[in-house]
């Protein structure tokens, strides 16, 4: 009885993840192929979809719990479908927002050949897709592995920042496209943190054991420095 | 502890030496002949019991044909309307019927039959007894009945079946080893009653086979030949005693058996 | 939508002067099973025994307002007919004690007095015991009697001596609450099967198994209907307060 309640979320649930991973894809496909329709798409109807999977889903777990008072194992799986459920709708308003700062660039000059943007985006979305791969498949190690990789991200972000403040500094006419540019960046490291999230959350429904949180747990020293390179580059102009 | 056994034991005493002693006697008189033989006149040689068992039980079968069933149709009916002013008068009803001395049934039995009819006869004994015998069945139906949950009979209701076929063939059978153990104690119960017999079988001399005239019974043999001056007749009654004994103790163990085996727990 | 197998119009049921069912108006749907849920003596046995006319047998028990199986008037029908085509399994499992399996399976035939031939018999015995999930169980202990069961088997066969007359509608009143949890585990995906065929009424009052097993409930307490709904809904957003006090175990 649960246990087929049970999958048969998980495999709605695998549904609206491989329709937010379509979104990101066909997003980040708009912005470097110049592509309006695929950016207009995003928003117009993968969107709307995406926002009725979530409140479904959302429905059906509270009816689960209602109906069966699952417990252990059952129990985890159900708050993390939960939880999960809602990180991929977040992750789904970040290729929205992906998308609507890229309808403004593809209109317009290249600021500079897009290199790190990409990068990122390959970094981002391979994320992405491996912890959605290590929840179908309830793959803890690979969850680990996807953890370890978003140093990388938010390298790329601080790079993007630092390079495009170069560019605003120098020429006050990229400054509008900048920001989007700063815009997408920002969306990308969201996508690849949410991507941690499931993760973690995959590891406490497999594991039982949390480990949430584990930056404020870092070493004064990185963490310290991270800050300091923010405020420094701000302060600097 | 110990004193609890003895005391036990001190209470079983009667019932041994009982035992003992009319086995010790009866034994020696008991021969084929006493059951096949009726008792012959005052002087002669040898003669039997034969009229009186024979009696004893023709008497039981007219007592049991109208006591039983009307015995099992009253407990159920206790039983099924626990509730109801005629249920509160029945149950009393039986309680002082049981309670009535066995001698006043039988001048009851004597007025009513005796005296009617003209004569005694096993009629008026089996009446007699019957009544003696019917508030045992009454309520070891009704207890037994009671003690069936109800929802045997609701499953059968619901089944489909109706009423009548539901206390005769599920409620009935399924409390049929209480109802017999009554039966059975009911008769090893009348099977000694002698003072009802003094003024309705009366006794007879010889085998009678017809119901309505007087008949001899085992109890009554004892009493007429155990105060008798003849040895030859002493003899009898105590054979006559070992076999009234041996049919009461052996109708009990019976009992205890059929129990053992046929009783349903729920 | 489905269709609607029992229908009553309200209903009351009385003991005496004692109003204990107040103007139930509800529909069962069929192939589904529908719980009837509230606290302890809030009417709900009583009310299933207003639909296959137990409750009459009872003395001063008497019944206003109408129940319709499938648009026939219950009470217009014959009592007998009408508790053949709506079954009934009670709480403690109650296998005829006298009775051998086999015979207990047929007993809706066999007390009537309708003789069935052998292989007719062994058919349905074997057709009724397979539906309640208890043939290869007991299939080389038919002639035995059905008292040596466990709980559980003893309350499976008491299922197949029920489907076994072909009710359109089976009533279960508090059925697990006397076994163990591997038992009512048992009953309860036996319930899930058995609505593929029959239609199920479910009394209780324990809510998590009328999670697992209803597929709506109708909410009772102190003899009214309160609520009806599929029961996702109803056991996550009742629209009633008393409904919602209930689930949250403020009574009952």
């Amino acid at each position: 009885m649960i246990s087929r309640r049970l999958e048969e979320l998980k495999e709605k649930l695998t549904g609206s993840a491989s329709l937010v991973e379509n979104m990101v894809d066909k997003s980040i496909s708009g912005l470097l192929k110049r592509n309006e329709n695929l950016l207009l798409e995003v928003i117009e109807q993968d969107e709307p979809r995406e926002n009725s999977l979530e409140l479904e889903i959302d429905e059906d777990c509270i009816q689960v719990v209602a109906c069966y008072q699952p417990q252990a194992k059952n129990l985890r799986t159900i708050m993390m479908v939960l939880k999960i459920n809602n990180d991929l709708e977040r992750m789904a308003d970040e290729a929205v927002n992906i998308s609507e700062s890229a309808l403004f660039l593809i209109k317009r000059p290249e600021v500079k050949p897009l290199i790190d943007i990409p990068r990122m985006a390959e970094e981002a979305t391979m994320m992405m897709k491996d912890s959605l791969s290590s929840f179908m498949n309830e793959d803890p190690e690979l969850s680990e592995n996807v953890c370890e990789r978003d140093d990388v991200v938010d390298g790329l972000r601080d790079q993007i920042l630092r390079e495009l403040v170069t560019f605003m500094a120098s020429d006050p006419q990229t400054i509008e496209r900048s920001i989007h540019l700063i815009r997408i960046s920002r969306s990308l490291e969201r996508i690849a943190d949410l991507s941690t999230n499931i993760c973690e959350d995959v590891i406490y429904m497999v594991e039982g054991r949390t480990t949430k949180h584990r930056n404020s747990i870092c070493d004064n020293h990185e963490c310290e420095n991270r800050d300091s390179t923010e405020v420094g580059y701000i302060g600097e102009q | 502890m110990t004193f609890v056994v003895l005391i036990s034991l001190l209470s079983m005493l009667p019932l041994i030496l009982i035992l003992f002693y009319i086995i010790k006697n009866g034994l020696s008189a008991l021969s084929w002949n006493i059951f096949f033989e009726i008792p012959k006149p005052v002087g002669e040689k040898g003669g039997g019991i034969s009229s009186a068992i024979v009696g004893s039980f023709f008497l039981i079968i007219i007592a049991g044909i109208p006591s039983i069933p009307l015995g099992i149709a009253a407990g159920v009916y206790l039983s099924e309307h626990k509730d109801s002013k005629l249920s509160y008068w029945g149950r009393l009803a039986a309680e002082i019927l049981q309670g009535i001395p066995s001698i006043v049934i039988g001048i009851i039995a004597y007025l009513w039959i005796v005296v009617p009819m003209g004569g005694f006869s096993v009629l008026s004994g089996g009446i007699a007894l019957g009544i003696m015998m019917l508030p045992m069945i009454v309520t070891a139906t009704a207890e037994t009945l009671n003690l069936i949950p109800d929802s045997l009979k609701e499953s059968a209701l619901a089944l489909g079946v109706p009423y009548y076929r539901t206390m005769v063939k599920v409620i009935l059978p399924a409390g049929l080893s209480g109802i017999l153990t009554g039966v059975l104690i009911g008769i090893a119960r009348i099977a000694g009653e002698t003072a009802p017999l003094l003024f309705t079988a009366f006794g007879n001399a010889f085998m009678n086979w017809n119901v309505m005239k007087p008949v001899n019974a085992l109890p009554l043999l004892i009493y007429n030949y155990a105060t008798s001056p003849y040895p030859e007749w002493h003899r009898l009654a105590w054979a006559a005693s070992c076999v009234l004994v041996g049919f009461v103790v052996s109708l009990n163990l019976f009992v205890r058996i059929l129990t053992r085996r046929w009783k349903i727990q729920f | 939508m489905e269709n609607t197998v029992l229908r009553t119009v309200d209903l009351s049921a009385y003991y005496g002067e004692n109003q204990v069912v107040k103007n139930v108006t509800l529909g069962i749907p069929e192939h589904s099973v529908t719980a009837i849920m509230g606290p302890s003596g809030c009417g709900k046995s009583t009310l299933v025994r207003c639909f296959n006319r137990m409750h009459e047998l009872i003395a001063e028990a008497r019944t206003e307002g109408k129940v319709f199986l499938r648009e026939e008037d219950v009470y217009d029908m014959n009592p007998i007919e009408v508790r053949t085509r709506i079954g009934m399994v009670f709480q403690k499992p109650n296998p005829f004690p006298m009775m051998t399996i086999r015979d207990n399976v047929i007993a809706g035939y066999k007390l009537n007095g309708v003789r069935l031939s052998r292989p007719k018999r062994d058919e349905i015995v074997e057709a009724s015991l397979k539906e309640a999930a208890l043939w290869d169980e007991v299939k080389d202990h038919l002639a035995r009697k059905g008292t040596f069961l466990s709980g559980g088997q003893q309350q499976r066969l008491c299922i197949a001596r029920a489907l076994a007359v072909k009710p359109d509608i089976l009533l279960f009143d508090e059925p697990t609450s006397a076994l163990d949890p591997k038992a009512t585990n048992h009953i309860e995906q036996l319930m899930i099967e058995l609505k593929k065929t029959v239609t199920l009424i479910l009394v209780t009052h324990n809510i998590a198994q009328t999670g697992r097993v209803s597929d709506f409930i109708a909410f009772l307490y102190l003899g009214e209907l309160i609520e009806f709904g599929p029961k996702g809904l109803l056991l996550t957003t009742p629209k009633d307060k008393r409904t919602e006090e209930f689930l949250s175990g403020k009574f009952g």
